[in-house]
């Protein structure tokens, strides 16, 4: 026993403290840092940043939060959180839809699933943007040219994520025991109340880290939507390379920005998970 | 067809999964107040009837009647035929996100629109009633096996049902735990509620059937009070399967 407990401290001794150190997050962070400090001493990352970020317009064209983070930052958010609530609601009425005993319902999800699953993603950005809404505008009489791109830009990735998501809400609904919708039905209750009352609450807590997945997935993700000349970050590191040759500085400038935003999302995520793993 | 004191009534019984037929022509009266226990091997349906009883499963051909309505007719409401059957599971089946209290007060609220005062109110009154009004605002991940499936009881109570069914309700605890559970259900039976139950505990069926059921492959092989079925089965299977659980 004492040798084993000896051996034990022995191995601590031996410097397992730099063995579990997140050597990975150090680097990330150094990264960050660096990046940080050159944006902030060097005129020409300065200025790089200043535009990707989009100062564009005076402080009294914009909400104050909005002149403070830069707009380009603001429609990256914005894009990202707008589609991603709608793609949770379009996710779980596919994902509803793939489970339902309704023969037309069931089709109609796995056809919308599929078809979305089955095309670059980029490629469904031109589509819907160019060909899905200029159609659904002329079947009910709307003006096409009254969409904005950044609303095509929402509407496409609301699209695709949500195929995505159809799949990971089924998982989740199917990650629930029979037994819990026979003996919500046993009691009476509408095939409809144990969803909404017995099956979903435990299924979204299970498929929580999935969704926030996704969500840092579509923050990414929302970098496409520059191929529709909405100004977000991408298209402005993409317009100030153009105009100034300055490549390295807006493209490390974005990436740097990409990465801040995502590893925030994540760490924020992996503390989440865990709070919600000690109350399981 | 019909006696008015039956409250459960399953007609030629047919249930097949697929290529295996698990019910094989089982009818069966319940009256009121009669408490009816299901025996036999695994696999020899008995589940399957009692699961038919509540529409759990839908029978290939045959009719169950509760309270004379249909339940397989197009007409039927089932659930509203469902509030009065209370179901008990074998693996409890309480509801994880929701504490003991919750457990015991949704379908109150949702399925008989009592308010929350109410419900409540009802709900504390059956768990006093199983013996565990003290962990109201537990999880059900922090009791044991035997105040969950006390809990479940209490659930199904709460609803005012004519009729409980048990489906293997001991078959998942560890030992130490089977008697507070029967402890409940003997109590129930000597209140007068009717019981279907489908268990292995023969200490149970003795103090508390007024009729055991023994059941094999599919059929009824043998229907008795307990006592009679026990010590003085008539068919060779019964008298084999009784040899094999009594005999020691």
């Amino acid at each position: 026993m004492a040798a084993v407990e000896k051996q034990a401290n022995k191995q601590s001794a031996d410097g397992s403290i730099w063995r579990e150190l997140p050597w990975w997050l150090i680097a990330i962070i150094v990264f960050l840092i660096t990046m940080g400090i050159l944006i902030f001493v060097q005129e020409e990352f300065n200025r790089a940043f200043l535009f990707v970020k989009g100062e564009l317009g005076s402080l009294e064209d914009f909400p104050d939060l909005v002149a403070m983070i830069g707009k380009g930052i603001s429609v990256t958010i914005y894009t990202t959180l707008v589609a991603f609530t709608f793609s949770l609601l379009l996710g779980l009425l596919a994902g509803l839809g793939r489970i339902s005993s309704n023969v037309i319902l069931r089709n109609l999800a796995i056809f919308y699933v599929e078809f979305v699953r089955g095309v670059p993603t980029l490629v469904l950005i031109f589509t819907v943007a160019f060909v899905l809404v200029p159609w659904i505008a002329e079947l009910i009489g709307g003006e096409n040219s009254g969409v904005s791109m950044n609303s095509r830009a929402i509407i496409a990735l609301a699209v695709i994520y949500g195929a995505f998501l159809a799949e990971i809400f089924r998982a989740g609904i199917e990650s629930i025991s029979r037994g819990q919708m026979e003996a919500a039905r046993s009691l009476g209750m509408t095939h409809g109340q144990a969803m909404r009352y017995i099956i979903l609450p435990q299924a979204i807590r299970n498929i929580l880290p999935a969704l926030g997945n996704d969500f840092i997935a579509m923050l990414k993700d929302s970098s496409l939507v520059s191929v529709l000349a909405v100004r977000d970050i991408t298209q402005q590191a993409r317009l100030y390379a153009g105009s100034t040759f300055r490549f390295r500085e807006s493209y490390l400038i974005l990436t740097f920005l990409y990465l801040g935003m995502t590893l925030t999302l994540s760490l924020l995520l992996r503390w989440f998970e865990r709070r919600l793993g000690k109350n399981v | 067809m019909f006696d008015s004191n039956d409250v459960i009534l399953i007609d030629d019984l047919h249930k097949y999964f697929g290529y295996v037929q698990a019910v094989k022509g089982v009818s069966l009266r319940v009256r009121q107040g009669e408490v009816v226990v299901i025996v036999g091997p695994s696999g020899s349906g008995k589940s399957t009837v009692l699961r038919c009883i509540n529409h759990l499963e839908v029978p290939t051909s045959g009719a169950v009647y509760i309270d004379g309505i249909h339940l397989e007719s197009k007409k039927t409401d089932i659930n509203k035929v469902r509030t009065e059957v209370g179901m008990v599971f074998q693996q409890f089946n309480l509801f994880p996100h929701l504490t003991t209290l919750e457990n015991v007060t949704i379908a109150q609220q949702l399925v008989r629109k009592r308010g929350k005062e109410e419900a409540v109110r009802i709900a504390m009154e059956q768990l006093e009633r199983v013996g565990i009004p003290e962990k109201a605002s537990a999880y059900p991940r922090q009791l044991s096996g035997g105040q969950q499936q006390r809990v479940a009881i209490a659930r199904s109570l709460a609803m005012n049902p004519k009729i409980m069914l048990f489906d293997e309700p001991t078959s998942a605890l560890d030992p130490e735990m089977i008697k507070e559970v029967l402890d409940v259900m003997l109590l129930l039976a000597k209140e007068g509620m009717t019981m279907v139950v489908v268990t292995h505990e023969m200490g149970f069926a003795r103090a508390a059937a007024d009729r055991v059921v023994f059941m094999d492959d599919g059929v009824v092989v043998e229907t008795a009070a307990p006592d009679d079925l026990f010590t003085n089965p008539q068919h060779d299977r019964t008298k084999l399967f009784f040899s094999k659980i009594l005999g020691h």
